[in-house]
């Protein structure tokens, strides 16, 4: 009954404004479609290449050569999964428990640095506070590959103040161990660490500062607040800087390379994946020749699985935490 | 006089807690930023040699430099091509995402997920896989395949094509149907830069708007005279993120040929050398852009 009364009001309104309520309507819904049909393209442009990987890694090598198969496997097999899990190409399982411990400790370190560094930028006066900001700055803008000669040397012949030298008569190499980059994070230098200090700092200096005064009044000291009140508070943000740290620490290859290239690590062996999958293509087949080639169709679907495979936790990570990755980002009201 | 020596008292405590805060970020920066920063500097202007024991560094003036800009057979055209590249690019993804935020920033049904969908490449193409497809030859033979294959057939060759007989065109035609050929890479690299703008696009009122439309002001109207103004503070935000963004790409040109110099040939001085020039050119260009741009950014506040 309301609902028929409401079409006729419309037609009745819509006469009585020379129907401009009906070429709005159209116009809303003609929008709606255009927005429709716009990003749904969109959205197909960026998901296309990985449901395309999810196809290709479940074919057999001959549906690869074959026209007719696009999109949906005719043999469908799991081999290439295993191929690539395999010891000697990717050695999965490993990589993955590596990765995991990496990432995670890496992750947690850097946050709890970050944290502590953005509330101190956020709630207290000191002098040089508008020097050491634009230095985080300046953290942000420096590429690291900028000071990776440096660096590389650097920890190479690591030693402090000389004291190493005294002693055993020799420099510390610490390459290929992976203190140096638990110490680069330790001092907020990781990955795209000034950018988490500069987020945490903004999200803490939108809460009130009542509810701190509040606690110092009663005797609270700055890190017994700084836990207590201000950390749970907090909560939010750290997460979703906790969640990029990790997730992008998993994908990194620059400071994986550069540090932890003793490590296996998922990311590492993902660049290497087809030269080692030749290599071992042309030992299992028992040829003289030291690589064997494989087609490019063969080498991409290899590759595709590799990435499958790395990115597959990331994706879950996504499902379940979708809402810390975009919508606190959101709510941090970044501005310069 | 008794009361204002408290006051000093408690705010000495408050800046003490304060560097304690902080102190980790300072520590960090002074041991891993600045010295290997100076080091790198030096190292340019150097001659270094490996040995067993260590290393030599022996002062040779601005040989790197000439090595690099003189002898080193691609440098200069990386670098070239590498900035003219990051210009459009970064533009591109400016404007992609402006409008992209907006579009987002309405109400329709299944937006989060659409907001989802647009963010996944922040997750997945970084690191890398990003530079995993451009750098793998194998990938490259396929590519190279598939363009032989469909070349002429897609639309925007197509509607190069005919605007190129009606002679429009030109260079900078030409580099704006290379942007929309390359429109995933411009999709996957802006995720971070829609948030950005989105969380400004939420801080704008609606009762602007509504008074605004009152006044007869269209939907594009408005989107000119209020929403840019607005958010323009983000389009610096946005600039300095995407070039930052651009330059820690692992498919960055430049930076490879300086980790192949580095790695694979041992020249650290020519590679801090080369990395000096990248970042100096990087850091004037981020420098003159934002100059320009926040000239004419609007501040509401």
């Amino acid at each position: 009954m309301t609902k028929g009364k409401a079409k006729v009001n419309f037609w009745e309104r819509n006469r009585l404004s020379n129907g401009y309520l009906m070429r709005k309507k159209v116009m809303a819904v003609g929008v709606s479609i255009v927005r429709f049909i716009l990003l749904f393209g969109l959205c197909f442009l960026i998901l296309q290449p990985i449901l395309q990987k999810i196809s290709v890694s479940f074919m057999e090598e001959q549906d690869l050569y074959n026209p007719i198969v696009i999109n949906i496997p005719e043999h469908f097999t799991t081999e290439n999964y295993r191929l690539c899990a395999d010891p000697q190409i990717m050695d999965y399982s490993n990589g993955l428990k590596n990765s995991l411990i990496v990432s995670f400790t890496i992750a947690i370190l850097q946050i709890a640095m970050c944290t502590l560094v953005g509330y101190g930028f956020a709630r207290f006066k000191f002098p040089l506070k508008k020097f050491w900001f634009a230095m985080v700055m300046l953290v942000i803008v420096i590429p690291p590959q900028t000071i990776s000669s440096s660096l590389y040397l650097h920890f190479k012949y690591f030693d402090i103040l000389g004291i190493f030298k005294l002693i055993t008569g020799e420099t510390v190499n610490l390459r290929g161990s992976a203190l140096p980059y638990y110490l680069i994070s330790a001092g907020c230098m990781g990955l795209k660490n000034g950018l988490y200090i500069y987020m945490v700092r903004q999200y803490f200096r939108n809460i009130p500062i009542d509810l701190e005064e509040a606690a110092y009044i009663d005797g609270c000291g700055t890190l017994k607040t700084f836990v207590r009140i201000m950390l749970p508070q907090a909560k939010p943000i750290i997460t979703s800087c906790f969640l990029f740290a990790f997730v992008w620490q998993w994908t990194d290859g620059f400071y994986s390379q550069m540090f932890l290239s003793q490590i296996r690590l998922v990311s590492t062996s993902l660049s290497t994946i087809v030269d080692r999958i030749a290599v071992y293509l042309a030992r299992i087949s028992g040829s003289g020749v030291e690589s064997a080639t494989i087609s490019p169709a063969r080498s991409n679907q290899i590759l595709s699985t590799g990435t499958l495979m790395i990115v597959f936790p990331l994706i879950f990570i996504y499902l379940v935490a979708q809402r810390q990755f975009v919508e606190s980002l959101s709510s941090t009201g970044i501005k310069m | 006089m008794k009361k204002a020596k408290k006051l000093a008292g408690l705010e000495k405590r408050k800046a003490i807690s304060g560097y304690i805060f902080i102190a980790p970020f300072i520590i960090g920066f002074l041991v891993f930023m600045v010295k290997p920063f100076i080091d790198s500097l030096m190292m340019s202007f150097q001659l270094v040699e490996l040995s067993g024991e260590g290393y030599t560094r022996t002062f040779n003036g601005f040989t790197n430099y000439d090595y690099v800009f003189n002898v080193d057979s691609q440098f200069n055209r990386l670098l070239t091509e590498e900035m003219i590249r990051m210009v459009i690019y970064t533009l591109a993804i400016i404007v992609f995402s402006f409008f992209i935020s907006i579009i987002l920033n309405q109400k329709f049904h299944g937006r989060g997920l659409v907001r989802a969908v647009f963010f996944l490449p922040v997750i997945l193409s970084s690191g890398v896989i990003l530079g995993l497809e451009d750098n793998n030859s194998y990938m490259q033979v396929m590519k190279d395949t598939v363009e032989a294959t469909t070349q002429g057939i897609s639309v925007s060759a197509a509607v190069e094509s005919i605007l190129k007989t009606m002679d429009i065109g030109g260079a900078v035609f030409d580099k704006v149907f290379e942007v929309i050929d390359n429109i995933y890479d411009v999709a996957i690299s802006s995720g971070m830069q829609i948030i950005i703008f989105l969380s400004g696009l939420q801080t704008i009122s609606s009762s602007m708007y509504e008074a605004a439309s009152i006044d007869g002001c269209t939907k594009w109207e408005s989107l000119w005279k209020i929403t840019f103004p607005m958010i323009s503070s983000l389009f610096l935000v946005n600039w300095i993120y995407t070039v930052v963004d651009f330059c820690m790409r692992s498919d960055n040109q430049v930076i490879s040929r300086v980790q192949f110099t580095m790695i694979s040939q041992l020249r650290y001085d020519y590679a801090s050398a080369m990395a000096w020039i990248y970042f100096l050119v990087v850091v004037v260009f981020v420098g003159i852009t934002s100059l320009i741009i926040s000239k004419v950014v609007y501040y509401n506040d």
